[in-house]
């Protein structure tokens, strides 16, 4: 093998491990030439039909070899592209003198704004849409239909950036993502660090790599060595699966290596999600309760999805519902915002509907009493001391027994010490807070740098935080994404908080990096970051 | 024409896993059937159609049909609406 040198190209590391393999490009979207006259209208109407069945064919053995919720994603979108009403509508418009792709297009778009027009969790099934357009307009033109390759032996995947429908059909043949676009809480990055495939986004100039080349893949650090030889790439698989066993024995509690005890905790969104790792639970998302309704779940059956989660785990943080204009839920019925971001989300909604929230605290204290569990509870997106104390209030008065606050907006951690005078304990997310403290949206593909939570500022904002909770006596933990984080756990160690909440599957990497450090190291690592 | 009312059953409302069941059971039953909500009348087997329904947990809807078979295959649709279908998906138990 020649021995040609690497070329190393940066990105930001969003999903731990270490991956090497030979490029796949994905496909992206083909491009839609210019409209071409059309001799027989009745050949374009044919050559649609035919470009519709290839698409759902294919999405259909696709599902064959999936499994779980992926097969049923694939079986989905395989049926829309059977749809008879869409079909009909493209098969007219190419009588009427459109050539097929065009014919396609304007038959997708149609149903496309038709179902955005619907808004809420409809309004996603658009994005699939324009997935289905593309492969079936990539068909017509003789393009590779764009979507997951399945060259039949293990790949790195590089891409612009992946859709939901990409990421369902994910197979076992990849061994990292790489994409050009995306940040570090992209649908990527989550995606990747709940299966545990490393991954690096906002990886400049990975799409100009040619198919077939070795490259490795770091997702710690972010590079992606380019060009590398057969025996760099066996080193760095043999020392991934060194690594993958350390972590597989690692168990026990959090400390630092001089035994500073650091909680983790785990970030789930249903009792379904508890593993027997970790030392509780740091974030009970509760919004699955809330999907899709027309009205607020009864009672009783949140007393129930409360009880399921408070009776298997030690301890458990629930978070009041975390909805509003930027996700928006049928039956909290809210107008459509220009700027839902800085809108009514989180517990502002509570100013504008009254009883979702007192519901859903005594729901709460009912199902802690009823396990015999302490409820921790807190509220997201909360913004001023005053609406702090309205919550403590509430949730106290309702039973609750320890009441605390998601640090997401930078006047909050400005003001954490006059928070903690009226609640028992602070957790950070970091996603919102990077998110208002850089005036950067989290889904914008060309701010990652932005987001990095890295920077200097949002590392202040914890710090101060973390600072008020050591003067209070009261816990501050961090759950947001760079919590699992084995780079990043450490200097949030540093700056001094109590507790990380991740997602199950980063637990391992992130006790074994503490376990490497001193509580000095951690805090000089916190330091040289702030500098 | 017949015709039968019935209540959305499961917890997610008439999309994801529930549409994708209730399409395919429409395309099974060999005769052409209607579902309206509201002011909207669509194909039920229609992904698209009965997607933008927008039907959820406790939507009323009506199904229509004709011509022989109609009653029985109205019974089978109307019977796999009033389930919860989101309940018994393996993959949630």
């Amino acid at each position: 093998m020649p021995d040609t040198p690497t070329q190393a190209l940066a990105g930001l590391g969003v999903s731990q491990g270490r991956a090497a393999g030979p490029v796949v490009r994905m496909a992206g979207p083909p491009a839609l030439p210019a409209p071409r006259p059309v001799t027989d209208p009745g050949a374009e109407a044919a050559a649609v039909g035919a470009a519709l069945e290839a698409v759902a064919a294919d999405l259909t053995r696709r599902a064959a070899a999936a499994e779980g919720e992926a097969a049923e994603i694939l079986e989905a979108l395989a049926m829309i592209a059977d749809d008879p009403t869409l079909r009909e509508d493209a098969e007219a418009r190419a009588r009427d003198g459109l050539d097929a792709a065009h014919a396609l297009d304007a038959a997708f778009a149609q149903h496309r704004d038709a179902l955005s027009a619907l808004g809420g969790y409809l309004a996603e099934r658009a994005a699939d849409l324009d997935d289905l357009k593309h492969r079936a307009v990539a068909f017509t033109l003789g393009l590779p239909m764009p979507g997951l390759p399945a060259p039949g032996h293990p790949y790195v995947l590089v891409a612009e950036d992946l859709s939901p429908a990409d990421t369902a059909g994910l197979g076992p043949d990849v061994l990292a993502l790489v994409t050009e676009r995306g940040g570090p809480t992209s649908h990527t990055a989550i995606l990747a660090r709940s299966r545990g495939l490393p991954a690096v986004v906002a990886c400049r100039g990975i799409t100009g790599v040619p198919g077939g080349t070795l490259v490795g893949v770091d997702g710690a650090t972010g590079e992606v060595a380019v060009g590398l030889t057969g025996e760099e790439a066996e080193l760095i698989r043999e020392r991934d699966r060194a690594e993958r066993a350390r972590l597989a024995a690692s168990q026990g509690p959090g400390r630092t290596a001089d035994g500073h005890p650091v909680k983790l905790l785990l970030n789930i969104g249903s009792a379904a999600d508890l593993v027997p790792d970790g030392e509780g639970v740091g974030l009970f998302r509760t919004e699955f309760l809330f999907l899709d309704r027309k009205q607020a779940p009864p009672f009783e059956e949140q007393v129930a999805a409360y009880a399921e989660v408070l009776g298997r785990a030690e301890s458990v943080i629930i978070r009041t519902l975390d909805a509003g204009t930027d996700k928006p839920l049928p039956f909290l019925g809210l107008p459509d915002e220009p700027n839902p971001a800085l809108g009514v989300r989180g517990l502002r909604v509570d100013r504008v509907l009254d009883g979702v929230l007192d519901t859903q605290l005594e729901a709460i204290a009912a199902a802690a009493k009823a396990t015999g569990a302490q409820a921790w509870v807190m509220a997201p997106m909360v913004t001023t001391v005053e609406e702090a104390a309205a919550f403590a209030r509430t949730a106290r008065a309702k039973g609750i027994a320890k009441v605390g606050l998601m640090i997401e907006v930078p006047a909050a951690a400005l003001r954490a010490r006059a928070l903690l005078r009226e609640v028992d304990f602070l957790s950070i997310g970091t996603n919102d807070l990077a998110q208002y403290t850089f005036a950067a949206d989290r889904q914008h593909p060309a701010l990652a740098d932005l987001l990095d939570p890295r920077q200097p500022a949002l590392l202040e904002l914890i710090a101060m935080c973390a600072q008020a909770g050591a003067e209070a006596g009261k816990p501050v933990g961090v759950c947001g994404e760079a919590a699992g984080d084995p780079a990043l756990a450490p200097l949030l160690v540093g700056l001094g908080v109590t507790s990380l909440s991740m997602a199950p599957v980063c637990v391992p990497a992130v006790r074994e990096a503490l376990a490497g450090l001193t509580l000095e190291e951690c805090r000089e690592r916190a330091r040289a970051a702030r500098e | 024409m017949a015709q039968r009312t019935v209540t959305v059953a499961s917890a997610s409302g008439l999309h994801a896993r529930p549409a994708k069941l209730f399409v395919q059971a429409a395309m099974n039953v060999g005769v052409a059937v209607t579902i309206r909500a509201g002011e909207k009348t669509v194909p039920a087997k229609s992904m698209l159609g009965v997607l933008s329904l927008g039907a959820v947990h406790g939507t009323e809807v009506t199904l229509e049909a004709d011509g022989p078979g109609a009653e029985e295959a109205l019974d089978t649709l109307a019977a796999l609406l009033s389930r919860d279908l989101d309940a018994e998906d393996p993959a949630h138990a």
